[in-house]
């Protein structure tokens, strides 16, 4: 029986005057006295705790965590596989002997390489010509997408085309990233069969389409089949297809974005290449995109190939940089490391994603309303439930099971989302989650819906086994306490 | 390698699943079947491959900073920062099962708003830069203005990326010049280009080129008194010896913080520090995720991120910011190394920057021929140095010697930068090379 660990354990209280966790070194200069109108009066008042204090009170926190080292974490779209030992066991060596991002080229030719060959890996894996490593997330590199295909229609005649399409099931990232790039943002919604609805999208499409941007599979986990003709008609409209690479773990090593015909790609290197999501972040959002629009990306690039690699720089570069630097080098060199290992079995990655989804549909479909599923049988690396009908007849909503299952040792799905799937539970086992595991996963769901008709009172004041029992957000948000300065 | 655990068991899913090709609706014309991909490595072979790679890498004692600073990180830090609960998670949506990185995040905004006078620090944004491009966005939101007055001494590389956040949404990104000797902001010409269509005056204190703003205070006041927003970018750790720009009356303070227990890894990842005072307009219009403290059932006091209508996964297009993975190992580790730090250790750390710094200035003006600093203000831990030739010359002759000197600034000047890795026979080492050029 799952039962997690639960401490109150406060940094104030644990401090005491004198107390040393850290010393740093004594200064050897002789400075000039800061002139008094600059200095600072004393320290900030940070607690003073023992390095042991230290060590124990975020021991304890993490004790207050699940990873997915402690279990399935079936987050729809976040794609959370486990995360290989070997990335992080040559990422903490490496941080010890590391290098500045302006060191001269010759004293960093293997970090070069690691990107130059990673971005080679990306081209292969995507389709497309061309590689920037620089955005710190997916949601950086949407943006950076979108300044791209904003860039391009200024420069060639489009500068009227203000509107950037996203679909119904888009990442909410997609229309703010656009947003946020300037653009309007117009909404097709999807058909009967959960995909895009080619007669919204032929009537969206006009001269002011700047670009589309896409998921697919979409959120759904459903392929987008007629991507052929969605892409044609967006680039007979003048249009850029943009791939949002979230779900990219449902088709690694089998089907490729720029075979498709889309124009730019983002990664998540968190997602489909493994690096751990480190509790939010930090992530990596390289991307790809086509030769036409190479000019387009931020500088430097890495060119060369295995006998040699170098930084490219153009000062007259349209999109200078997106972030400072090189981009999350030490995520890189984590997906690199998982890629090499991986192989040409990065074929498995896909199938068995996407096999365990299916599989654990399968399990759930009789018990649970899968929306679409009539029209479209098959499911990619993710699926979605709904428990509208649960909620009709208990008052039990989906939010209140993701809860529950926290009592069952499991991690709740994404949960309303996306948002055309009424109480949405947005289920995604990826391929390295164990059939026992998927089993106990849907053994859990199937007991709490029971649960939710017999006792729905015990489903909504879940969890019970969790360090906290369940959190008053609504207070929370009406009065913001954001830091201790705002509790004192 | 081998991550997964069903390939002996595959047939048996297929079957009882009923599909036998679960690619049966991706068009045949995409399938891509061309053998491209190497075979796959075992784990001792994969370690061999990157470490080689690796190994062309070639140790260089750098003085290079520019907002990107290689600090020593304590073990027990990186241990923490380590454990599997917390690098494996996820954001945490789930608060009850997630309290731990929750509180973490809550700790660093509480030990970062002590440290920088700030009550509202957000949970990360990805760097300096990037916090600074959304902190222009967000004084359009609130003021509705498009002028945004930036330092000419500014990094380069934060105003590209200031350039990109802004440009499209019609900002205008206008370079307030400086006072030639000292390189102190002209406030007597910031005083004439702040007007009411002023929306943001952004100043960074320590500039990048390294010294204080000795005007701050009148900064301030230009900006309160044409109604635009008062941005000022910190290395928070300079706070342990100068008041922090709370003090000074900042509206929104961006940042970088990852030298503060994180390892430099080439620059990336790096974390972006966005706080803002405690205003109710401000707070709806802030980017980023902020973890806030209440309770659950029991009464007992619970972490959760907070204000999240302003995010993108609710708001979509209408949202404050795009932004969704963040950087929050990098502070749940600035957590644990500050409050390791704690108080004395922290303005400790921070004053010897401020002499080491000083030994080396001294050092290089005692040779013959070079300004240092070149600018005649008071220098936290980065300076400018004039050199009697050129520096790319000065370069060639450091790299030969395994030293990677300041970042270029012009013709004859660079910027260096002192960490609490460099030892006093770090910069020996380096007064006897240039002394030599």
């Amino acid at each position: 029986m799952y039962r997690q660990a639960s401490y109150i354990s406060d940094l104030r209280d644990l401090g005491r005057p004198g107390k040393k966790g850290y010393v740093p070194s004594d200064g050897f200069g002789s400075p000039k006295k800061l002139p008094s109108k600059l200095a600072r009066a004393e320290g900030p008042m940070l607690p003073e705790l023992s390095e042991g204090d230290v060590v124990r009170h975020y021991v304890r926190l993490s004790q207050m965590n699940y990873g997915i080292d402690n279990g399935i974490y079936p987050l729809g779209s976040c794609t959370m596989k486990y995360n290989p030992k070997i990335c992080e066991r040559i990422a903490a060596r490496y941080s010890l002997s590391p290098h500045h991002p302006l060191d001269p080229e010759y004293s960093i030719k293997g970090n070069l390489e690691i990107m130059g060959r990673l971005s080679k890996l990306l081209v292969d894996i995507s389709g497309m010509d061309h590689i920037t490593l620089q955005p710190a997330a997916g949601a950086q590199g949407e943006f950076l997408g979108a300044k791209i295909i904003w860039k391009y229609h200024s420069k060639n005649g489009g500068a009227n085309r203000d509107e950037m399409i996203v679909p119904d099931t888009a990442h909410g990232t997609n229309p703010a990233s656009a947003a946020m790039a300037g653009f309007r943002i117009v909404e097709v919604p999807s058909g009967d069969d959960g995909q895009i609805d080619l007669g919204a999208l032929e009537a969206a499409v006009s001269d002011r389409t700047a670009g589309l941007m896409l998921t697919n599979p979409n959120t759904l986990g459903i392929f987008e089949a007629q991507i052929g003709t969605i892409s044609e008609m967006v680039h007979d409209s003048g249009g850029i297809l943009y791939y949002d690479g979230a779900n990219l773990n449902a088709l690694l090593g089998r089907v490729r974005p720029g075979d498709m015909g889309f124009d730019i790609v983002h990664f998540n290197l968190h997602k489909t290449l493994s690096t751990p999501h480190g509790g939010g972040g930090p992530g990596a959002g390289a991307i790809g995109v086509k030769s036409f629009l190479k000019d387009y990306l931020p500088t430097p690039l890495v060119q060369g190939d295995e006998n040699g690699f170098s930084f490219s720089d153009r000062v007259d570069a349209p999109i200078r940089k997106i972030r400072a630097y090189h981009g999350n080098f030490a995520v890189m060199l984590r997906a690199y490391t998982y890629l090499v290992s991986l192989g040409s079995d990065m074929r498995l990655v896909s199938e068995l994603s996407v096999l365990n989804s299916n599989y654990l549909m399968h399990r759930l479909k009789d018990e649970f309303e899968i929306p679409f599923l009539n029209a479209t049988k098959l499911r990619k690396h993710e699926f979605v439930v709904s428990c509208e009908n649960i909620r009709k007849e208990t008052g039990v909503t989906a939010l209140d099971i993701g809860r529950r299952l926290l009592d069952y040792g499991v991690h709740a799905p994404t949960v309303y989302f996306p948002l055309i799937v009424k109480e949405a539970l947005m289920i995604e086992p990826t391929e390295t989650e164990d059939r026992a595991d998927l089993e106990a996963f849907a053994d859990a769901l199937i007991a709490i819906k029971k649960e939710c008709y017999e006792d729905p009172d015990k489903v909504i004041d879940a969890p019970y086994n969790t360090s906290r029992r369940k959190i008053d957000v609504v207070k929370a948000a009406r009065e913001p306490t954001l830091s201790w300065s705002m509790e004192e | 390698m081998d991550f997964f655990p069903n390939k002996p068991e595959k047939d048996e899913m297929y079957e009882i699943i009923g599909h036998e090709d679960l690619f049966s609706d991706v068009p045949e014309r995409y399938i891509f079947n061309k053998d491209i991909f190497n075979p796959p490595m075992t784990e001792q072979e994969t370690l061999a491959h990157v470490e080689g790679i690796l190994s062309k890498n070639v140790e260089i004692l750098s003085f290079k900073g520019g907002g990107v600073y290689d600090h020593y990180v304590p073990a027990h830090v990186q241990s923490i920062a380590g454990r599997n609960e917390f690098y494996t998670s996820y954001t945490p949506y789930q608060p009850e099962v997630s309290q731990g990185m929750l509180q973490a995040i809550y700790e660093y905004q509480s030990l970062m708003s002590r440290i920088i006078d700030m009550p509202v620090v957000n949970s990360s944004m990805y760097d300096w830069s990037t916090a600074l491009g959304e902190a222009a966005l967000m004084c359009k939101r609130v003021n509705k203005r498009n002028i945004f007055l930036v330092p000419d001494t500014m990094s380069p590389e934060r105003f590209a990326v200031l350039k990109a956040y802004t440009e499209n949404i019609g900002m205008d990104i206008q370079k307030v010049p400086h006072d030639g000797p000292t390189g102190q902001m002209d406030i007597a010409q910031l005083s004439k280009m702040a007007d009411d269509t002023c929306s943001g005056i952004y100043v960074e204190n320590p500039s990048y080129l390294g010294f204080f703003e000795e005007g701050i205070d009148e900064i301030s006041s230009v900006a309160n008194d044409c109604g635009a927003l008062f941005v000022v970018g910190v290395d928070p750790l300079s706070c342990g010896i100068v008041k922090g720009p709370g003090s000074y009356g900042a509206d929104i303070v961006v940042g970088e913080a990852s030298h503060l227990g994180n390892s430099i890894n080439f620059g990336g990842p790096l974390l972006g520090l966005f706080a803002i005072r405690e205003d109710k307009k401000l707070l709806r219009t802030m980017p980023g995720r902020l973890v806030g403290l209440t309770s659950d059932l029991d009464g007992n006091p619970s972490y959760v991120m907070t204000l999240q209508t302003r995010e993108q996964h609710i708001r979509r297009d209408k949202a404050t910011s795009n932004i969704c993975t963040n950087e929050s190992l990098c502070a749940l580790s600035v957590a644990v190394y500050l409050s390791s730090l704690g108080r004395s250790g922290f303005s400790k750390l921070a004053n010897a920057l401020y002499s080491n710094a000083s030994y080396a200035i001294n050092g290089i003006a005692g040779i013959e021929g070079y300004e240092s600093p070149a600018f005649d203000s008071v220098h936290f831990r980065e300076f400018t140095v004039k050199h009697p030739r050129d520096v790319a010359q000065v370069e060639n002759v450091l790299n030969s010697n395994g030293i990677s000197g300041g970042i270029t600034i012009d013709d004859d000047l660079s910027l260096y930068c002192i960490t609490d890795k460099h030892t006093k026979e770090d910069i020996d080492r380096l007064i006897d090379v240039l002394e030599g050029i």
